[in-house]
């Protein structure tokens, strides 16, 4: 090795310690201030006394909720979106240019500009108020372009041979995307999907003056119903001697976006045989 | 391409249906560019430029959001100044430097890092920076934490597109510079950091308007006083986190004004995604 090479080799772990310590600090933060609230019942109990007592099941419930609706809206526009763009228009073309720019603008607009949007639109005009539905539809807009742009990506890379092989055979376009096409995608698709719940139930801007803070149990999606998310947010902010239930919510929530991270870790490293 | 064609009822709806879904998320931006025009046209001809004047006393008709624009500039400049010379250093020494024991899990734990909510992250500055910049000066709560947590968020993605930027750079050029004895420093410096900036730049770009746009963390930590700071611990309130404080009890033309600070975050972000854009694209261009 070069004798400059070793200094930068050993500068470099400035830059390196500059993003390890600062997470090893939030992890210890986190667990330190948190784990004292952490047992079963807290994953069992509903809140009580403004959320400073028990536990969050109530908002384990409006998150789940929240989540499906958003779902529910996301998976099968996402899809059929992809599907358009991988089958319907050529790449390069005009059209996929346009979807694309319109994608990558939904990508980058602020969340608590769909929060406005969301608030304005589906609380407002559509008349749906503080409410699970409200919530779940602004996050789905939200969510959207990480669908898409996934689903895509897998149907972007089923063999072109499998196409000719169709088209050779003379199947029907349906029973070509129903039969060849989404199956050989699956799992691609399911880390799109995968990916969208991670995003969802990490976002707190969206929900914030749509989904609402009640910290009840959802009856119906027309309901209010605070997440995960804005519990923290909530907790550590407005809620005196609220910090210890924050870190443990926090804790519980980064806890599933690890199981999610991993869950895609696997899938991406699954082989190819296990596919479909 | 092979397009496989049939004249099936079921594939007509099945184009209907795949044209429509395109079309759902082409009219959801279209929708909340209208929804957001339309409330704040009235009222951007009625004030002008007075939005941009440093006056916010909404009950008393000041609408100037002047102060809070500064506010959002200036934390996402300060997060970027400290972010990204970090992502690029980092990205090189991973790539370059370090024995391949630590870059993968470094890799990991970055991937990672782009997954914590913001909300979390907000926590983390609440409970440690906050504190923490208080015994350097007090009130803590400030643009400093601000921007300190800002930098943590967007390094995740920073490093991520520095690190494909320096991926599609031709593996030759690194085994011509080993030919040729150089050393890797010196590859790096004159070779390959001056052939990978239009990617990084265009990232760093993109993560600037995401650190516009960014609410919670910022919201949790800057202190949210409407001023424009004497110095880097004063507290400030960003554009993003007055939206989040007012909407909730805003009526009128409080409301109105706050979907103007809406529309204003999302022109700029949509104006650097589009540089970003310029950006990349020039690396294609003959040189």
């Amino acid at each position: 090795m070069h004798p400059r090479d070793r200094w930068f080799a050993a500068l470099g772990a400035l830059p390196w310690l500059a993003v390890v310590v600062p997470m090893a600090m939030m992890a210890a933060a986190l667990v330190s201030q948190g784990h004292g609230a952490i047992s079963l019942n807290f994953l069992l109990e509903d809140p009580s006394r403004a959320g400073r007592a028990g536990g969050i099941a109530s908002l384990l419930l409006s998150t789940a909720w929240i989540l499906a609706v958003a779902l529910a809206v996301a998976v099968p526009v996402g899809i059929g979106c992809a599907v358009y763009l991988s089958e319907e228009v050529l790449p390069g073309s005009a059209a996929e240019k346009r979807l694309g720019f319109v994608l990558d603008l939904l990508a980058a607009t602020p969340s608590v500009v769909y929060g406005l949007f969301g608030y304005q639109f589906f609380a407002i005009t559509l008349g749906f108020g503080f409410s699970i539905l409200s919530g779940g539809l602004a996050l789905s807009l939200m969510v959207l372009p990480l669908m898409i742009r996934s689903a895509e990506q897998a149907l972007r890379a089923v063999p072109g041979s499998y196409r000719q092989a169709s088209a050779a055979l003379s199947i029907t376009r349906w029973g070509w995307v129903r039969r060849i096409l989404l199956p050989s995608a699956a799992q691609g698709i399911a880390v799109g999907i995968i990916l969208s719940v991670g995003r969802a139930l990490a976002e707190t801007a969206v929900l914030l003056f749509t989904a609402g803070y009640v910290l009840r149990r959802p009856d119906s999606v027309f309901d209010s119903g605070r997440s995960l998310s804005v519990h923290i947010y909530d907790m550590a902010m407005n809620v005196p001697g609220g910090t210890e239930r924050a870190a443990a919510t926090a804790l519980v929530l980064v806890t599933l976006l690890i199981l999610i991270n991993m869950v895609v870790r696997g899938l991406l490293r699954a082989p190819a045989s296990l596919r479909q | 391409m092979t397009t496989i064609t049939s004249r099936s009822t079921t594939d007509r709806w099945l184009s209907t249906a795949l044209y429509a879904s395109a079309a759902v998320a082409a009219l959801a931006l279209g929708a909340i560019v209208l929804v957001l025009t339309i409330r704040t046209l009235p009222f951007i001809v009625d004030h002008g430029a007075a939005i941009l004047t440093d006056n916010w006393h909404p009950r008393a008709g000041g609408f100037g959001m002047g102060a809070m624009i500064a506010a959002s500039l200036l934390v996402s400049v300060l997060a970027l100044a400290l972010s990204a010379p970090v992502a690029v250093l980092l990205a090189a020494w991973l790539r370059y430097f370090a024995p391949a024991s630590l870059r993968r899990p470094t890799l990991a734990l970055i991937d990672l890092m782009a997954g914590i909510p913001s909300v979390v992250y907000g926590l983390w500055g609440l409970l440690v920076l906050v504190p923490w910049v208080n015994e350097l000066a007090p009130p803590g709560a400030s643009w400093l934490a601000g921007s300190l947590v800002l930098a943590l968020m967007i390094l995740p993605l920073a490093l991520l597109v520095t690190d494909t930027a320096f991926a599609q750079l031709p593996e030759n050029y690194i085994r011509s510079g080993e030919a040729l004895a150089i050393s890797r420093w010196g590859l790096l410096r004159r070779v390959l950091l001056p052939q990978a900036p239009p990617a990084i730049v265009s990232g760093v770009v993109l993560q600037f308007g995401r650190a516009l746009g960014e609410t919670l963390a910022v919201l949790m930590v800057c202190g949210n006083v409407v001023q424009l700071p004497g110095s880097i611990f004063d507290p400030v309130r960003t554009l993003t986190a007055n939206i989040a404080l007012e909407i909730a009890y805003a009526g009128g033309s409080h409301r109105v004004a706050l979907f103007v600070s809406g529309l204003l975050l999302m022109t700029v972000t949509a104006g650097l995604l589009f540089l970003a854009m310029q950006l990349r694209g020039r690396k294609h261009a003959p040189a």
